[in-house]
């Protein structure tokens, strides 16, 4: 009996707007002038936030952060597709996605100084969930909290956000597996950076594409060129469409680049050249945009100037309020340990009491 | 005989052992091209080559289940879990496997492979960067469990679990990683894992701790002597699992009074093996409770709260204090 081909696959690569900011008119989405604007405020918003997040830090005024620069364009154009009931599921790099969900700015600042009040939404019904920080596992929240948004007929769907080294986790295959299996409506999106610390992406899979992990569990898979935000609007929307229509998950990966450190505590030249980085930098996202919207006469410099101060301005308060004295108690965490009150906890935050109490009376 | 930090000492560990034993392996995540996060595995890379020295995809648990693979091979594995926060991923297969495989095999297949890993607070960390979790090991049979307290302990330690024909956690606290020096031999200096150690001698009462708390629990004794001249005998633990019961019985047999001080939540932690021990040989020797200065049972705060959830100098001087007065 001859051996016959049962099956053929093939990865679809997405690119609407290419370095150059020279665009492709037939796969332009149909986006009007405000939506374009609204989506570059953002994209400035956020690449200016993250670089003044890095001042503070090489300042002393806040602890060990991720960067963000140079992926604006993966979680900003995808949150603005989002509906007001889907689910963000992020990792660590989706600065720009959370501020769009309606988490404040002054919510990294406090996370990343050290304080779960960082966490904490103003309104649950953001349906932000907090920042990931063991790899892996969000992707498997995100099938669940899809899985429960069809039971309970919202019509929702759940985004999860990923890196290029979290694919190596087992939770990454466990979750996409579920996700394939239950047809869940939620759309996965790798934030291919190039770099997992050290490591860079060959070293990390031996598969050809990332995207190409989706069809080991019958997920449509797409690779897109995730510094374009025109491409990642029209990836994410395929993707919502799909999940609503109840037709299950897509897997994105977005190829990007990390071009900053991988935390503030990393040395990158450790580990790769600067002609590398330079190289990147000419690809980075909001060059592009810049030009799109020039070429669209959408955008001049005179604009320019006012988004940039009126950008300023906004970090500036957040960062105020940041600085000004907290009210915050020091025994916060026992009043969360459990929902219900055991005689074991409540000795112990008394002992917690006296030892501050007595600290202080000791100067 | 050099001044050597934590990192230093481990570091040189890992270079002499590799150069004498070729069946050592050292992998994990960024450890190879990046000598480590924190530098513990700098320069192996180019001493041993990438044969030796593997950067591992991002994956706990295939690190660990590797490893087990390698070891039951024949090699000796040192992995990195790059911090202990993340190491509960490759606990299934360190509980069902590297912990088990000895006894399910009457001895044929074993697994002598080391886990390092970061551990504790105190260093202004994100989430999952700052908890001691040391029980957690130390409560599984065939695991052995070791903290070093200091560079030249670290360093006699490391060699110890290396060649240990066990799975050893080596639990490394990462507050002490830089912050003092000691003089480290140049020629190997090998310590005995299952062993504690007595640090300083006295009489009226016991101190036990280990890890970065080793140093306010020092600090703490001298003030206490200073002020109110009381001999105090220091027990730093050194291996947590299984634990060497004989040195503090022995000690509180003598003194009558004890304090363990330990970073970890309260409750079922070593502090309370400690005492369950000294109460199974020593109860009648005893003049005061045993008591046991602790972490609270909450989920580890982030840094901005960290500090006053730490046992301190205050604290242990507090408890010392109450234990003599009692
Ligand atoms: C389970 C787990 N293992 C290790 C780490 C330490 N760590 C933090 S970020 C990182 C690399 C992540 O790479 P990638 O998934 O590509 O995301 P990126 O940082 O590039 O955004 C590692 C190893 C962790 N946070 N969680
Ligand atoms: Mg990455």
């Amino acid at each position: 009996m001859p051996r016959k081909q049962i099956a053929k696959f093939s990865v679809q690569h997405l690119q609407v707007l290419d370095e150059n900011g020279k665009l492709d008119a037939k796969l332009e989405p149909n986006l009007s002038e405000n939506e374009l604007l609204e989506m570059y405020r953002w994209m400035r918003l956020a690449r200016g936030f993250d670089e003044r997040m890095l001042k503070l830090q090489r300042q002393g005024r806040l602890g060990t952060f991720p960067p963000n620069t140079g992926q604006e364009a993966i979680s900003i154009p995808v949150a603005l597709a989002m509906k007001e009931k889907d689910w963000f599921v992020g990792a660590f790099r989706e600065l720009g996605g959370r501020l769009i969900r309606g988490e404040p700015m002054t919510s990294s600042l406090y996370y990343y100084n050290g304080w779960e009040e960082g966490n904490i939404l103003p309104d649950k019904e953001l349906r932000i969930l907090p920042t990931s920080v063991v790899i892996g596992c969000q992707i498997e929240h995100a099938v669940g909290l899809a899985w429960a948004s069809r039971y309970k007929g919202e019509d929702a769907a759940a985004v999860c956000f990923i890196g290029d080294g979290g694919t190596s986790e087992g939770d990454f295959h466990e979750g996409l597996n579920f996700a394939g299996v239950w047809k869940a409506p939620v759309v996965f999106i790798v934030q291919n950076n190039q770099w997992a610390i050290s490591i860079p992406r060959e070293s990390q899979t031996n598969s050809q594409t990332i995207a190409q992990k989706g069809i080991a569990y019958d997920i449509p898979c797409l690779q897109v060129d995730g510094n374009d935000p025109l491409a990642m609007h029209v990836a994410i929307t395929e993707a919502l469409d799909r999940a609503r229509k109840g037709e299950g998950p897509t897997l994105i990966e977005a190829v990007t680049y990390r071009l900053m450190m991988h935390t503030t505590a990393d040395d990158p030249t450790k580990y790769r050249t600067e002609e590398e980085e330079k190289r990147a930098w000419e690809k980075e996202p909001l060059l592009r945009f810049n030009k799109y919207l020039k070429d669209k006469g959408f955008w001049d410099d005179a604009k320019e100037e006012a988004l940039l101060s009126e950008v300023k301005a906004k970090i500036e308060e957040a960062v105020k309020e940041f600085e000004s004295p907290l009210e915050w108690q020091q025994d916060e965490p026992f009043k969360h340990v459990f929902g219900t009150e055991h005689p074991v906890i409540t000795q112990q935050h008394e002992d917690f009491l006296a030892n501050v109490k007595r600290e202080a009376d000791h100067g | 005989m050099a001044k050597l930090n934590m990192v230093q000492a481990i570091n040189l560990a890992l270079h002499q052992e590799m150069a004498k034993d070729k069946d050592v392996i050292v992998l994990g995540e960024d450890v190879a091209v990046d000598g480590g996060v924190f530098r513990l595995t700098e320069g192996l890379l180019d001493e041993f080559g990438k044969d030796r020295v593997l950067d591992t995809p991002l994956a706990e648990s295939a690190i660990i289940g590797t490893s087990i693979g390698m070891a039951m091979a024949g090699l000796k594995p040192v992995c990195e879990m790059q911090f202990s926060g993340f190491s509960y991923l490759m606990m299934g297969q360190f509980e069902a496997h590297a912990t088990r495989m000895r006894a399910r095999t009457h001895g044929q297949f074993t697994v002598p492979m080391v886990i390092r890993m970061p551990f504790g607070g105190g260093v202004r960390a994100l989430e999952h960067h700052s908890e001691s979790r040391e029980a957690t090991y130390a409560h599984l049979p065939g695991a052995k469990v070791v903290i070093p307290s200091g560079p030249r302990n670290a360093r006699a330690l490391l060699l110890a679990a290396i060649r240990d024909p066990d799975p050893v956690v080596f639990m490394e606290p990462k507050h002490s990683y830089r912050a003092f020096r000691e003089e480290v031999p140049d020629q190997e200096e090998v310590m005995p894992l299952g062993k504690s150690q007595v640090v300083q001698e006295g009489t009226e009462l016991t101190l036990v701790s280990w890890g970065a708390m080793m140093r306010p629990t020092l600090k703490a004794a001298a003030q206490v002597e200073k002020e109110h001249g009381t001999s105090i005998e220091i027990i730093d633990l050194l291996t947590i699992s299984p634990m060497d019961s004989d040195t503090v019985v022995e000690s509180v047999t003598k003194t009558g009074r004890c304090v363990v001080v330990q970073e970890a939540p309260r409750s079922f932690g070593v502090s309370s093996e400690i005492t369950a021990r000294i109460n199974d040989k020593a109860f009648l020797y005893l003049e005061a409770p045993v008591r046991r200065l602790t972490g609270f049972d909450v989920v580890t705060p982030y840094f901005g709260r960290e500090k006053s959830y730490l046992p301190n100098v205050p604290r242990v001087v507090h408890a010392i204090e109450e234990t003599l007065k009692f």
